[in-house]
C-alpha cells in the first residue's frame, strides 16, 4: 500500500507520513556512527572511520569532522556528497550573519538554517530529501557550550549527549545509564525527591572517555584503535574557541584510560 | 535642521533631539519625537528630512523587533545593531539612500556599560563617547571636548546635555525651543524630559 507513496517526496501518505524522507533517515543507520557529548568546558565529537582502502590517499583534514566557523562545527552521517552542499550553506550562513551584525551567529540560528534549507526539499521542488544527519557542537554567548542533532525532516533538538549512524539506539541506551554519573558515587547519596536525576556534567576528558565508550559499544570490531576513529573537541582558550582532532597518540591514549577503567571496574 | 547629540556615561547613555519637524518657511509639528526606541535597551536618534527619518527608524526597530521573536526573545548587542542599521545605509546607499544621521545608543547587561555609535547617512559608522549630528556639532563638541570623562555618572551626563541645549538656545540661529531627551540605561529606555508632549496631537 504505501508503494503508491512513497516515490513522490512531496505528497503524504493516507497514514500522513512522508515515506521518502523516512527512508533517507533510514539511509543514515548505515553510516558510521558519530557520538557527541556536551561538557561543561566544551562539546565531544567522536566518529567512527569507515576506512574502505588503504589506498586512499587523505584529501582532507577529517571526513566527519567540518568547521562552519570560529564558534561551530559539525560532524556527519550519511552521504558525504549531499554533506558537503548543507556545509557549503551552513558556512555561507555564519560569514554573512557575521558581515552583517559583525557578530558571531549564535549556534541555534546557524542549525535553523540548515534545518529550513534541507525542510524544502521535502516540501518543493520534487527533489529527494538530503541523506544527511549531523551533530553540530558550538559555542556562542547566549548559551555557552551547545549540542545539536538534525536529520534529513529538518528536524532539530538540541542534547546533551546522543548518537547518530549505525548501532545509535545502542550508543544512547549506554549515553542514558552513564551520563551525568560521576565514576565516584557517593554511598548511600539521597536523591531529591521529585527532582530529575542529578546530572553532573562531565568535564571535557571524561567526556571523551564516555565517547570512547560509546563507539567501542557501536562498532562492529572488537578491537578499538585510533585509526577507526576520530575524537574532536571544542572548547575556549582566551575567550576563543579551539578545534582539535585529536592525534593517534592522544587518541590511544584515550583509548587506553577506557580500557583500564574498565577492567578497573570487571566489566561484563 | 535638527539638531541631535549624545552622551555616554558609566552605566548608560543619554540621547537628546530637538522636536522641530519643519520646511522650508514652514513649522509643520513642534513636538516630534526624534528618537526612537528600537529595542528595549537601545535607541535610534536621528536627523534628517521627515520622511527618511520615520521610514528608516520604523525598518530597523521592526527588523530588529522580528528577530527577537524569531529568536526566542534573543537581543541583539547594542554593536551588532549598529553594524545591521550601518548596512542597512550602506545596501541603500547606491540604490535609494536614507538621507539620515543617526546616534545609536544602547546599554548592554553584559559588560554593565552603554555605548553610543555615531553614523551618517553615507553609512560611515564609529563608536564614540559622545557626538552630534548637523549644526549642532559646531557648537556642542567643543563643549563635551572639555566636560566629557571617563566615569561620568548619569546626573554629569545630563549636565552636560542641559549645557550644550543651552549654548544652542544662545547662538545658533535655529530657535529650537523644544528638545527631548532620553536615557537608556539598566532598566531600559527612559524619556526623561521633554519640551512638548509627543503625544499631543
Amino acid at each position: 500500500m504505501a508503494r503508491r507513496y512513497d516515490s513522490s517526496t512531496t505528497t503524504f501518505s493516507p497514514e500522513g507520513r512522508l515515506h521518502q524522507v523516512e527512508y533517507a533517515i533510514e539511509a543514515i543507520n548505515n553510516a558510521g556512527t558519530c557520538v557527541g557529548i556536551l561538557a561543561k568546558d566544551g562539546v565531544v565529537m567522536a566518529s567512527e572511520k569507515r576506512v574502505t582502502s588503504g589506498l586512499l590517499a587523505p584529501t582532507k583534514s577529517s571526513e566527519k569532522t567540518y568547521k562552519l566557523c570560529q564558534h561551530a562545527a559539525c560532524n556527519v552521517a550519511g552521504l558525504t556528497a549531499d554533506a558537503n552542499i548543507l556545509i557549503d550553506q551552513a558556512r555561507l550562513r555564519a560569514g554573512r550573519y557575521e558581515y552583517q551584525y559583525c557578530e558571531q551567529i549564535p549556534i541555534e540560528q546557524l542549525v535553523e538554517h540548515v534545518c529550513n534549507y534541507k525542510q524544502a526539499y521535502t516540501q518543493y521542488g520534487g527533489l529527494r530529501p538530503f541523506g544527511v544527519a549531523f551533530l553540530f557542537a558550538g559555542y556562542d554567548a547566549h548559551h555557552g557550550f551547545q549540542l545539536y542533532q538534525s536529520d534529513p525532516s529538518g528536524n532539530y533538538s538540541g542534547w546533551k549527549a546522543t548518537v547518530i549512524g549505525a548501532n545509535n539506539q545502542a550508543g544512547k541506551s549506554l549515553l542514558k545509564n552513564e551520563y551525568g554519573s560521576s565514576s565516584e558515587e557517593k554511598e548511600g547519596e539521597m536523591k531529591v525527591e521529585g527532582a530529575a536525576e542529578e546530572i553532573a556534567m562531565p568535564d571535557v576528558n571524561e567526556a571523551l572517555r564516555l565517547a570512547v565508550k560509546v563507539l567501542n559499544k557501536t562498532m562492529d570490531a572488537t578491537a578499538t584503535s585510533p585509526e577507526k576513529m576520530e575524537l574532536f573537541v571544542m572548547s575556549l582558550k582566551d575567550g576563543a574557541c579551539v578545534h582539535k582532532i585529536l592525534n593517534k597518540d592522544e587518541t590511544q591514549k584515550v583509548i587506553d584510560e577506557v580500557e583500564a577503567e574498565s577492567s578497573a571496574a570487571g566489566d561484563s | 535642521m535638527d539638531t541631535v547629540f549624545g552622551v555616554e556615561y558609566e552605566g548608560g547613555v543619554i540621547l537628546a533631539a530637538d522636536q522641530s519637524n519643519a520646511r522650508s518657511i514652514l513649522t509643520y509639528q513642534s513636538n516630534l519625537d526624534k528618537i526612537t526606541k528600537l529595542s528595549p535597551s537601545s535607541a535610534l536618534a536621528v536627523s534628517g528630512p521627515n520622511a527618511d527619518l520615520v521610514n528608516f527608524s520604523e525598518y530597523i526597530s521592526k527588523n530588529l523587533a522580528i528577530y527577537q521573536l524569531s529568536n526566542d526573545g534573543l537581543q541583539l548587542s547594542t554593536h551588532a545593531q549598529a553594524n545591521y542599521c550601518r548596512g542597512e545605509l550602506a545596501t541603500a546607499l547606491r540604490k535609494g539612500p536614507y538621507q539620515v544621521n543617526c546616534l545609536l545608543g544602547g546599554y548592554d547587561a553584559s559588560s554593565g556599560k552603554g555605548s553610543l555609535y555615531w553614523m551618517d547617512y553615507f553609512a560611515a559608522l564609529s563608536k564614540v563617547n559622545y557626538g552630534c549630528q548637523g549644526y549642532a556639532s559646531s557648537f556642542c563638541l567643543s563643549i563635551m571636548d572639555r566636560d566629557w570623562k571617563e566615569g561620568l555618572d548619569q546626573d554629569q551626563a545630563v549636565a552636560i546635555v542641559d549645557k550644550c541645549i543651552k549654548e544652542l538656545s544662545l547662538r545658533f540661529l535655529m530657535n529650537q525651543p523644544n528638545f527631548i531627551i532620553k536615557v537608556i540605561d539598566k532598566d531600559g529606555v527612559k524619556t526623561l524630559k521633554f519640551g512638548s508632549d509627543p503625544a499631543d496631537t
